[in-house]
């Protein structure tokens, strides 16, 4: 019972964190989220456990988050995935920070004083506008795989800006910048500024900077933008798409503990 | 087990009183009545001392909303040249009138009754004119009303002269549709009764003041039907006396609407209409009471004085909340900040309510900077679930309660 877990079933990927006493990770496992929840995050759990050389039994208790975290019957608890992204960052920085988690389909501002306790947070309007979601659009549009668009904006040598809030708008303006002639590579850098701005518009923030979820882990180069727009360098953790799950996994930590205690 | 909202013994006695009302509204032509069209902050006493039956479409497009018809009948009106970025009670209500569906008919009544007049204040909005001047072309009504000041900080004699002269000019265009001859002492009556009512449901909102609160916002949205559709009347002063005596038993027994309350909640904008039962069971089960709204305190018109009919109907209907400025809308959230011991503010961002959407003016910074208590908002509509995500608004609220509880 000297383990702990953490998972983080979202819109489109299911992240698993297996902790000991100290914190240390020492599973992960990954899956698409798809349709039945539940499932996935037993195959995730099997496998991380598999893959640590640990039993069922060996965990004394597990938090879900994401939007999958009431379907994850095992979870001895919940928290939502604000709570767990601040948590997961806090415990690499240990300062005042606020945190951008850019995901599948929404994005989050988190704001954590010195203590890491959370003063203020955003969500993302309704609309996908600038979340993984809107990536997943430009790059079918394009006929490109998703992998492929950090590698080709890399290579881009021209600041192309797509204006529309809307992504079916900025994807039919994508299809115009193509008639134009303009190159993939700078139509792909331009959709990751657009990322960046749609961010930049849900909130002020001050101070230290943060990145953490999937859309980041994947694609470095809209952290060097973040920090260009920002200017400042964002703090990046180690596994940043695991974040979610590792916070998770300090409050089934931290939880126990408290129960413990007499 | 799923949290419930405890009921009212009250209850039998509202269905009553608003049955009553429903059904006389419906039989108003064959009893030799006419109806009257009113905007839920429109001159209402004038009407009912003229002795019409008073008919509010604000009430019918909340029954929409919260039966869920809405979302399936707005588009019928969106086709039709109504967008769907204006007022979702205007679109809802049209499409319900288009597709003969409404409400009413659950109710085994046979519909909205057709207007012999309308009459509109924009107090509100500009949206309510253009509704019911659909309903004058459709039926070729009279459609007349009250052009209020928009967005005054303090209201000043003039405005207020400006307003009760034009109340004042709809008596003899009311008095041909009526067929009967204004009477002052009737209106002073009526008048005297509305601020009545108005008192009580003051006090019924501020039992909610107490810790913990024997009830909450959407307890109240369906309390306060009787104050929006029959204030002026007696049965509306004897319903808010028995649910006053109800609320103030549940406070003396420690009776909670929220079992275990931990957190108190102000909420700033329209209801969300289809979800009050999701909303409401999500905030039991957060241990988090909604305790008090600017939409349930905006039938409340202190200013109603039967010694000055004309003047004081104006100042009531040109003081509501929804037609200020930020500054005096502030101070009001900042008043009911403190009087109900609130913990967080969630404003709605209604999309097809810019109106009564108070966080699209950098409100939110402002007060949370003065009041040092945090913020939501929840990008919503009144009625229009297209525009709703329940998946967002439940992590949004969820991760609000827990910014809360570590505070």
């Amino acid at each position: 019972m000297s383990h702990y877990c953490g998972i983080d079933v979202g819109a489109s990927a299911a992240k698993l964190v297996l902790i000991d006493g100290d914190g240390k990770i020492v599973a992960r496992a990954l899956r698409r989220s798809g349709v039945a929840y539940a499932e996935t995050a037993e195959a995730c759990l099997t496998e991380a456990l598999a893959s640590a050389g640990l039993r069922k039994e060996d965990v004394a208790h597990a938090v879900s988050t994401g939007y999958g975290r009431h379907n994850v019957p095992w979870a001895g608890d919940s928290s939502t995935e604000i709570a767990c992204h601040g948590k997961g960052i806090f415990h690499y920085y240990q300062k005042a920070v606020s945190v951008i988690d850019i995901g599948a389909q929404d994005n989050k501002v988190i704001h954590l004083d010195g203590s890491g306790r959370r003063t203020n947070f955003k969500m993302n309007r309704k609309c996908a506008a600038g979340t993984g979601a809107f990536l997943e659009e430009i790059a079918y549009r394009m006929n490109l795989d998703v992998g492929e668009l950090d590698r080709l904006a890399e290579k881009s040598t021209k600041d192309l800006s797509l204006g529309s809030f809307c992504t079916v708008f900025a994807a039919t303006e994508i299809l115009a910048r193509i008639r134009d002639g303009e190159r993939v590579e700078d139509i792909v850098k331009g959709a990751f500024r657009s990322v960046v701005k749609r961010v930049m518009e849900m909130d002020v923030i001050e101070g230290d900077l943060a990145v953490s979820g999937g859309v980041v882990a994947h694609n470095p180069l809209l952290v060097t933008l973040i920090g260009e727009s920002f200017g400042r360098r964002p703090f990046v953790p180690p596994e940043p798409q695991f974040v979610g799950a590792f916070g998770a996994a300090l409050f089934a930590r931290e939880r126990t503990r408290k129960e413990a205690t007499p | 087990m799923a949290a419930e909202r405890k009921d009212f013994e009250s209850n039998q006695a509202m269905r009553q009183v608003m049955n009553n009302y429903f059904v006389e509204l419906t039989k108003g032509a064959e009893n030799g009545k006419k109806t009257a069209w009113c905007t839920s902050v429109g001159p209402a006493e004038l009407l009912l001392s003229l002795g019409f039956n008073v008919y509010f479409p604000e009430n019918h497009g909340a029954m929409l909303g919260a039966s869920r018809m809405a979302t399936d009948l707005i588009p019928l009106a969106n086709a039709q040249g109504y967008s769907p970025d204006i007022c979702s009670y205007l679109t809802a209500d049209i499409g319900s009138y288009l597709a003969k569906q409404s409400p009413f008919h659950k109710m085994k009544l046979s519909g909205p009754p057709r207007a012999d007049v309308l009459v509109f204040n924009t107090n509100q909005c500009r949206d309510v004119k253009d509704w019911f001047q659909f309903y004058a072309r459709e039926w070729d009504v009279p459609c007349i009303g009250i052009h209020s000041p928009r967005a005054p900080g303090e209201l000043d004699g003039a405005m207020i002269k400006g307003v009760a002269r034009q109340i004042e000019q709809l008596v003899e265009p009311l008095e041909k549709v009526a067929g009967q001859k204004f009477d002052i002492d009737r209106l002073r009556e009526v008048i005297g009764s509305s601020r009545r009512c108005t008192e009580l449901w003051r006090e019924v909102l501020e039992t909610a003041s107490n810790v913990p609160s024997p009830i909450s916002f959407f307890d109240e949205t369906i309390q306060m039907g009787p104050a929006v559709v029959l204030r002026g009347t007696q049965p509306a002063i004897d319903y808010y006396s028995l649910l006053l005596k109800e609320l103030k038993q549940r406070v003396a027994d420690g009776v909670a609407a929220v079992d275990g309350e931990s957190f108190r909640i102000y909420w700033e904008g329209m209801p969300i209409w289809g979800k009050l039962k999701d909303l409401s069971t999500q905030f039991m089960h957060l241990k988090a009471c909604v305790v008090a709204s600017t939409y349930c305190n905006s039938w409340i018109f202190d200013a109603l004085d039967p010694r000055d009919p004309f003047e004081s109907m104006a100042r009531a209907y040109s003081s509501i909340f929804i037609c200020r400025s930020d500054d005096p809308k502030e101070r009001y959230i900042e008043e009911m900040v403190e009087k109900y011991k609130v913990n967080g503010i969630l404003y709605h961002d209604a999309k097809t309510c810019p109106n009564n959407s108070n966080c699209r003016y950098q409100m939110p910074q402002r007060l949370q900077a003065r009041l040092g208590i945090p913020y939501m908002i929840v990008n919503g509509d009144l009625n229009d679930l297209r525009l709703y995500s329940d998946e967002q608004t439940r992590t949004n609220i969820e991760a609000f309660v827990e910014q809360l509880a570590e505070a």
